[in-house]
């Protein structure tokens, strides 16, 4: 999230495109029927089935699975070609105004450099044109055919309201109604809020659907102000700290990023990793990349990080890929992987094409799992009828089974969609033999290092080396680990403008990362999460709701980066410094200093006349409308289809899926084509469940006990299935039988013509647990992922339908 | 106020008997009797919050709400029993209506002024066919209502229905046994043909002169 | 909210009310705002949870309301109705918390045989009070809501207490507590009235016309209101009544019908003692049981069966 929970109360206009709030957030959806109740706000829905969101819509419009970039695309073109854009805003705050190379185009949906053979793009002709000055080139009138606007109107233009019709299904009165809306917040005191979340990420093109929305909000000067932004709605309660932890395989904490096999020295590394402003006195904060990753590694390891060896960048692994989930079963599968650990993780249940992740499991030597609960994936070998139809005998992986305890069992901290760290502490004691994660990890990591103590082996440095100063090894305490996090000084802190001045003394916390240097005098395991902990104490712990009704709450948790509450929050003044909206007053020049009711995004003494542009991290001080070559499948968004799609892509009828996404060679072969699979599935989450878990859970189980799939009045009818009978539904990869929920939440979509019917398909059951066993749509989903960030497709596939006369056979 | 000095006979002088119930009649009678007084106490105690402490005469609320119905259902058989036998001295004739008509003359106890009978009167076999009828509809509206086993079967207005039928029902059913039982009382003589099975000549004679008849001659309605 | 102490109103077959012990009660109300509720069950969760009851896993039937009725253990159900509007062409999904309305005259508490079963407080809750019940189900007959589930277990009576015993003490209902949209809203009925205008208001600015409050007049006004986008037509709400009132058969059976009826009977065994009294007894003469004998004789030959003794 660029803003927070809270205050999303503030918006005027929330869409929820993209996800389903009411669902699967619905205590952070109180903040929308606040801002419904008290400042009378619309909110609009648009999503392919009537949801629970939908339900408390001031209006809904349905849209194919897969298609909103071009239901987005649509409602850009409607922007600027009614000029509903907020002027000073796209001009100073976004890259409308820089000129592109030249060379750039984009035809036949595919930019220029596409390499068929490599299914990606050679990015060069993808930037600015860069003067002699080492900046960007501008044109202040937007009216150069190569600046960032003219572009973006010639590539948006095919996206008329017939269009998206035709593309998506969206009754073209729905969508100029939603477009309409959205324009009414162009101008500089109406503001949007865009919730969403897998809807818009689990799709081969994921990142861009975002990037679509980001686009409007931009030219609706609505990032940055209270009551606006583009806000991800988290999934686990702590998935915001483990991306902000790293937990990728690409990444280290802080949003740094490993290293590859093309940087095999430090110089290398840094040398893509510098940051220099693109426009003259820029921010461009990633220019202090080297303090945060010299903090990272001297946390990591101590002493034996010395800038003799580069802050002991050898010891970093160098990828020759990212091993993502769909990579990593992929390998599985090719017999290349002895053993697994799966530490709070379901895969069976939870990645795409379980056949396939049966098969690979099955070729491990071993599994370790790590969970509280008795996972189907730890039970992948048992035979469990039609639930898991497995030769248990022809199984050798040997499974080993760590209970842990849950996260109401633990200390530490969460950290939330609108990047709140809130501690918490544990209700109860961890049940019979579980144990704490960080004991467990700490258990195999005092014996790893034990075994490189006595054996040696090739490179035993990195792990010999590893700070692990933990008062009981055995067993980090949290209190430890967040302190660890924050970091602290290695020498006394001098302040730099008065060079005899201890700020921060050799041993302390540090309270910022303003304070992180490059010299290997600081270590920080986490930059963002820098004062989280500081010498004031635990900044997470922190109870104080009194905020003045902003809805910010700056003294309760805490809140990354610098306790910050809403990104880019200087955004929220015109370039004069002066708020868009006095009514939402947030960040503002207060004639010698910005003031307001957060804190600035900025350096507190940048003048206004300094013209520093507010997205600070940016190298331009400005927002991208562009992406330059940041995505790997183009610069702009534009539409694909899904890779199982009913229909060809109307605008470039050559293409199947995204050109640019990730897909092996093998899962290509297991598409199916819409003559045999004429149905378009999504799946999706229900209120009832969370995941895998709550089936476990008595109530839960009682409050919806049973799998089952939704399916229009009109499909029923068509296929003879009736309501509450059993169905069996099947892709090219699996089957699954299901209970049938005929419903007028889901209606039939003309799309190019012809009648679409959707078939929805919840998450949440399996063959573990309280309520009764069922299917899941894994069985069924494709093997393709995102091409940015390699989230699969789990949200438009074919399928094809029929009626059952009874249930599957435990 | 005429002091009316009741005439003792002279003489005491041999009594005719006659035969008018079985054994098993008469069980069958009193089985009948007892569960019906019993339903009506149990009944009542539900009915009025004023008689809930009759509930105490079966072991509390809750028992007797369980064992209403299952007397009702011993009531429902054992009539039954009853009407198998009874059913055709029951029958309506042209005597009973000429009985009715003359009602009055039937409360004021002047039987000579009326029509002979046989063994039956209008007033009983109106407590015949009346129960016979009430019986069979409190037993249906009663399992209607009867929530432990039978809950749900019907809508609840049906249910509603049912049980206004049932405590209306239930109300005219205790009225005509009022009724019954006073008969039995008032006319003296008539509570031995159920206790011990006969009644004096003299109390056929006056009541039943047909029915007495015919026993005389030894002829028997059928059934009887 | 205040602590309320629970006085009583009325108890069910009872004629005597009891007398208020502790200090004033104020009429208490939950506001269960339908144009804000998500149908997240998590009302249905916390009453399952905070009331410790164990209610059976299910099946789904093609709907997303399960268990699907409520039943001895859900005292509270969210049902979902799916409403094509005839006026906007729009198709709408309305979703309402059922459960007990706390009616200000309970047909329940008029039906119910059993002194105390039922009872209403003060503050105009009305309670079930197991002990006293007997399980005979006149409270479902007298409900016009069809609230009351019978237990097969224990053959009592069951249905939401509006937390009575967290209300005691000063705390809303748990359900209103767990409420992540604030869809359930609890205070004083004066309040909730209050709250509900202003919904109101918001809800006829985006266009329902007919928004209202639910607070049917026919059984005195309830202490569980709804805020309703249709108000006009309850019905569409999963058969919210129109007009509810008690059921006038039921008002016939356990209205002033039981007094006369009693009456009737007492007047009819005290007939009958009159009758007795001025008619005297109706006796067999001697001369009856002369004529009678007389008979015998006669009909000796054809084999009497009357014989002197
Ligand atoms: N109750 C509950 N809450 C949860 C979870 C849970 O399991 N249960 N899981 C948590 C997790 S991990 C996550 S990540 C979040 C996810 O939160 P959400 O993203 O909100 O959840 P989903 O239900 O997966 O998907 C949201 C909606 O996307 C719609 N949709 C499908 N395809 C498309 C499309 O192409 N375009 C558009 N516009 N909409 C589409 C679906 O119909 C669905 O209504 O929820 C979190 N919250
Ligand atoms: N078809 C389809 N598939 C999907 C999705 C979809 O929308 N459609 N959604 C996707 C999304 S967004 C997500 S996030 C994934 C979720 O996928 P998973 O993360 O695989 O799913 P969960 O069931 O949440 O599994 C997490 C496990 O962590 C365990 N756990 C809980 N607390 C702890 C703890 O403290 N320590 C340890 N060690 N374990 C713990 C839980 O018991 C559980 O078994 O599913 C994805 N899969
Ligand atoms: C013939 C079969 C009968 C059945 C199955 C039956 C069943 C019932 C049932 C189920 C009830 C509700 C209370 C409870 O569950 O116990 C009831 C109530 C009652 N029954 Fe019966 N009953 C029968 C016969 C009778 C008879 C013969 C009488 C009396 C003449 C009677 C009088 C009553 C009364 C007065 C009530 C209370 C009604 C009220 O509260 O309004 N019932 N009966
Ligand atoms: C507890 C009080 C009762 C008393 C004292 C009583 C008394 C009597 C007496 C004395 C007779 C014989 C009358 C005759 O033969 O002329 C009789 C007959 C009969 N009684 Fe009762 N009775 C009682 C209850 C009932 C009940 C509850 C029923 C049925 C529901 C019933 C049904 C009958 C019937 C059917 C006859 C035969 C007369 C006929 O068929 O018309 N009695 N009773
Ligand atoms: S995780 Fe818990 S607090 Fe968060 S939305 Fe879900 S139910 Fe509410
Ligand atoms: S908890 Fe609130 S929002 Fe959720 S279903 Fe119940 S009333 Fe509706
Ligand atoms: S079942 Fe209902 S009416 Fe009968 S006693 Fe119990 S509460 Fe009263
Ligand atoms: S809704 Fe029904 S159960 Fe609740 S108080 Fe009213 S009559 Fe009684
Ligand atoms: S008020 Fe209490 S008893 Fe009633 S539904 Fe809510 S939680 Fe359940
Ligand atoms: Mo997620």
């Amino acid at each position: 999230m660029t803003n927070s929970w809270a205050d999303i109360g503030w918006t005027d206009l929330a869409i929820i495109m993209g996800g389903n709030a009411a669902e699967a957030h619905p205590c952070g959806f109180k903040w929308v029927v606040e801002a419904k109740a008290n400042r009378g706000a619309k909110l609009i829905v648009v999503d392919p089935r009537y949801t629970r969101s939908a339900s408390v819509a001031d209006f809904y419009c349905p849209i194919r699975p897969g298609t909103d970039i071009a239901f987005l695309g649509g409602v850009i073109n409607y922007l600027l070609s009614n000029d509903k854009i907020q002027h000073d805003y796209v001009k100073n705050y976004t890259n409308a105004a820089y000129l592109v190379n030249p060379a750039y185009g984009f035809s036949d949906g595919l930019f220029t450099g596409y390499d068929e053979a490599k299914r990606d793009y050679d990015k060069s002709s993808w930037d600015y044109q860069v003067g002699e000055d080492g900046f960007a080139k501008l044109d202040d009138t937007l009216q150069d055919p190569n600046c960032v606007f003219q572009l973006m109107k010639k590539h948006f233009a095919i996206y008329t309201p017939e269009m998206v019709e035709r593309i998506c299904g969206s009754p073209k009165d729905k969508f100029l109604k939603v477009a309409e809306m959205i324009a009414s917040c162009s101008t500089p005191t109406k503001t949007m809020t865009s919730m969403y979340a897998l809807g818009w990420t689990q799709h081969s093109k994921g990142s861009q659907n975002i990037r679509a929305m980001a686009m409007v909000q931009l030219l609706l000067g609505n990032i940055g102000v209270r009551g606006g932004g583009m806000n991800a709605l988290r999934g686990h309660s702590n998935i915001q700290g483990l991306t902000d932890l790293g937990l990728m395989s690409n990444l280290i904490p802080g949003y740094l990023t490993l290293p590859t096999e093309k940087e095999p020295d430090f110089n290398a590394y840094m040398s893509s990793r510098g940051f220099k402003p693109l426009r003259p006195g820029q921010m461009s904060y990633w220019q202090n990349y080297k303090k945060f990753f010299v903090s990272f590694q001297k946390s990591m390891w101590g002493e034996a990080a010395t800038a003799e060896n580069n802050w002991a960048y050898d010891y970093l692994p160098k990828l020759d890929v990212t091993y993502d989930m769909l990579r990593v079963f992929d390998l599985m599968v090719q017999g290349k992987m002895t053993g697994y650990f799966c530490q709070g993780f379901n895969p069976l249940m939870t990645l795409s094409n379980r056949g396939k992740l049966t098969e690979g499991l099955s070729k491990l030597k071993w599994l370790v799992t790590m969970d509280p609960l008795d996972t189907e994936t730890s039970r992948f070998w048992e035979n469990h009828g039609e639930f898991n139809d497995v030769k248990t005998g022809d199984i050798q992986t040997e499974v080993f089974q760590l209970p842990t305890s849950c996260f109401a069992e633990d200390e530490g901290s969460l950290v939330n969609s609108g990047r709140w760290l809130q501690w918490h502490y544990p209700g109860q004691e961890p049940p019979g033999e579980a144990k704490l994660d960080t004991w467990i990890m700490a258990q195999i990591g005092q014996k790893l290092k034990a075994l490189y103590q006595k054996e040696g082996g090739a490179f035993p440095d990195p792990i010999l080396n590893l700070t692990w100063n933990y008062a009981d090894p055995n067993n980090p305490t949290p209190q430890e680990l967040a302190k660890e996090m924050n970091g602290s000084a290695l020498a006394d802190q001098m302040d730099p403008k008065d060079a005899t001045k201890v700020v921060v003394e050799k041993g302390k916390q540090l309270s910022g990362f303003a304070q992180l240097k490059d010299d290997g005098s600081t270590q920080a395991f986490c930059w963002i999460y820098t004062g989280c902990w500081t010498e004031a104490g635990n900044q997470m712990a922190r109870r104080d709701k009194e905020d003045g009704g902003t809805g910010l709450a700056p003294k309760w948790a805490w809140s990354w980066p610098a306790n910050r509450r809403i990104l880019y929050n200087r955004a929220s003044s015109d370039v004069a410094g002066k708020p868009w909206d006095d009514s939402r007053k947030l960040v503002y020049w207060a004639g010698d200093k910005w003031a307001g009711i957060d804190v600035p995004d900025y350096g507190a003494a940048f003048k206004p006349e300094q013209t520093v542009g507010p997205f600070i991290m940016n190298p331009e001080g400005v927002a991208r409308l562009f992406t330059r070559k940041m995505m790997r499948d183009g610069p702009f968004p534009t539409h694909y289809e899904p890779f199982e799609a009913p229909v060809a892509n109307a605008v470039a009828p050559k293409i199947r899926g995204n050109p640019a996404a990730r897909i092996f060679k093998g899962d290509f072969a297991a598409l199916g084509s819409s003559d045999k699979y004429p149905y378009v599935a999504t799946s999706y989450r229900l209120t009832e469940h969370f995941h895998q878990w709550t089936k476990h859970v008595w109530v839960n189980a009682v409050l919806q006990p049973e799998f089952f799939v939704e399916i229009s009045e009109e499909l029923a009818k068509e296929k003879g299935i009736t309501k509450g009978g059993w169905v069996r539904v099947w892709s090219n990869r699996g089957s699954v039988k299901a209970k049938a929920v005929v419903t007028k939440r889901i209606k039939p979509l003309m799309v190019d013509g012809k009648p679409t019917h959707i078939v929805g398909i919840p998450q949440h059951w399996g063959f573990m647990g309280a309520a009764k066993k069922g299917m899941n749509p894994n069985s069924l989903t494709p093997f393709v992922g995102d091409a940015n960030i390699e989230t699969p497709e789990y949200k438009a596939f074919l399928v094809n339908i029929e009626a059952i006369a009874s249930g599957p056979v435990a | 106020m005429a002091i009316d000095i009741e005439h003792q006979p002279p003489v005491v002088r041999a009594r005719t008997f006659v035969d008018r119930y079985s054994a098993f009649a008469r069980v069958n009678h009193w089985i009948t009797a007892i569960t019906f007084s019993l339903l009506t106490l149990s009944g009542l105690a539900l009915f009025h919050p004023s008689l809930y402490f009759l509930t105490a005469l079966f072991g509390g609320g809750a028992l007797t709400r369980a064992i209403h119905p299952w007397l009702g259902v011993i009531l429902l058989i054992s009539f039954f029993g009853m009407f198998l036998q009874f059913w055709r001295m029951n029958l309506w004739n042209r005597d009973d209506t000429q009985w009715m008509k003359q009602i009055g003359d039937v409360v004021k106890g002047d039987e000579e002024r009326l029509p002979e009978l046989d063994k039956y009167n209008a007033g009983q076999k109106g407590v015949f066919w009346g129960q016979a009828l009430m019986i069979l509809v409190l037993f249906t509206t009663g399992l209607v209502i009867w929530d432990q086993y039978f809950g749900g079967y019907v809508t609840i207005e049906t249910n509603r229905l049912a049980a206004l039928i049932h405590a209306v029902m239930a109300f005219f059913a205790i009225m005509l046994i009022i009724v019954h039982i006073y008969a039995g009382i008032w006319v003296r003589g008539s509570v031995a043909s159920m206790t011990r099975g006969k009644v004096t000549g003299g109390w056929a004679w006056r009541h039943h002169r047909k029915w007495l008849r015919r026993t005389v001659k030894g002829e028997r309605a059928p059934g009887e | 909210m205040a602590n309320q102490s629970l006085n009583l109103l009325r108890r069910s077959a009872s004629t005597d009310t009891p007398p208020v012990t502790g200090g004033q009660t104020i009429e208490v109300a939950k506001l269960i705002d339908v144009s804000k509720c998500i149908g997240c069950k998590a009302c249905q969760s916390a009453c399952l949870e905070w009331n410790n009851l164990r209610e059976e896993v299910g099946v789904n039937v093609g709907v997303y309301d399960n268990p699907h009725d409520l039943t001895p253990n859900s005292w509270t159900l969210m049902r979902f109705a799916e409403w094509d509007n005839p006026d906007t062409g729009n198709f709408e999904w309305l979703i309402r918390k059922d459960g007990c309305m706390h009616c200000q005259d309970p047909g329940c508490l008029k039906a119910c045989p059993a002194p105390g079963a039922i009872v209403q407080y003060t503050n105009g809750i009305v309670d079930f009070v197991h002990e006293n019940c007997i399980g005979c189900a006149y409270c479902v007959k007298g409900c016009p809501f069809n609230i009351p589930r019978i237990s097969k277990v224990d053959h009592k009576a069951y249905k939401c207490s509006l937390c009575s015993d967290r209300v005691a003490v000063g705390q809303g209902p748990a359900c209103a507590k767990a409420c992540p949209t604030a869809a359930i809203m609890f205070g004083t009925k004066e309040d909730m009235k209050k709250q509900a205008e202003k919904r109101i208001v918001d809800l006829k600015s985006r266009g329902y016309a007919n928004a209202g409050l639910y607070d049917p007049a026919g059984v005195g006004g309830t202490h569980v209101m709804y805020v309703l986008h249709h108000n006009d037509k309850p019905e569409i709400y999963a058969g919210l009544p129109h007009e509810p009132k008690i059921s006038p058969l039921v008002a016939a059976w356990k209205g002033t019908g039981k007094v006369l009826a009693l009456g009737a009977l007492a007047f009819a065994a005290l007939g009958a003692f009159f009758h007795h009294t001025v008619v005297g007894p109706n006796k067999v003469s001697e001369h009856d049981e002369e004529n009678a004998a007389e008979l015998a004789e006669e009909g000796k030959s054809s084999k009497t069966e009357a014989r002197p003794v």
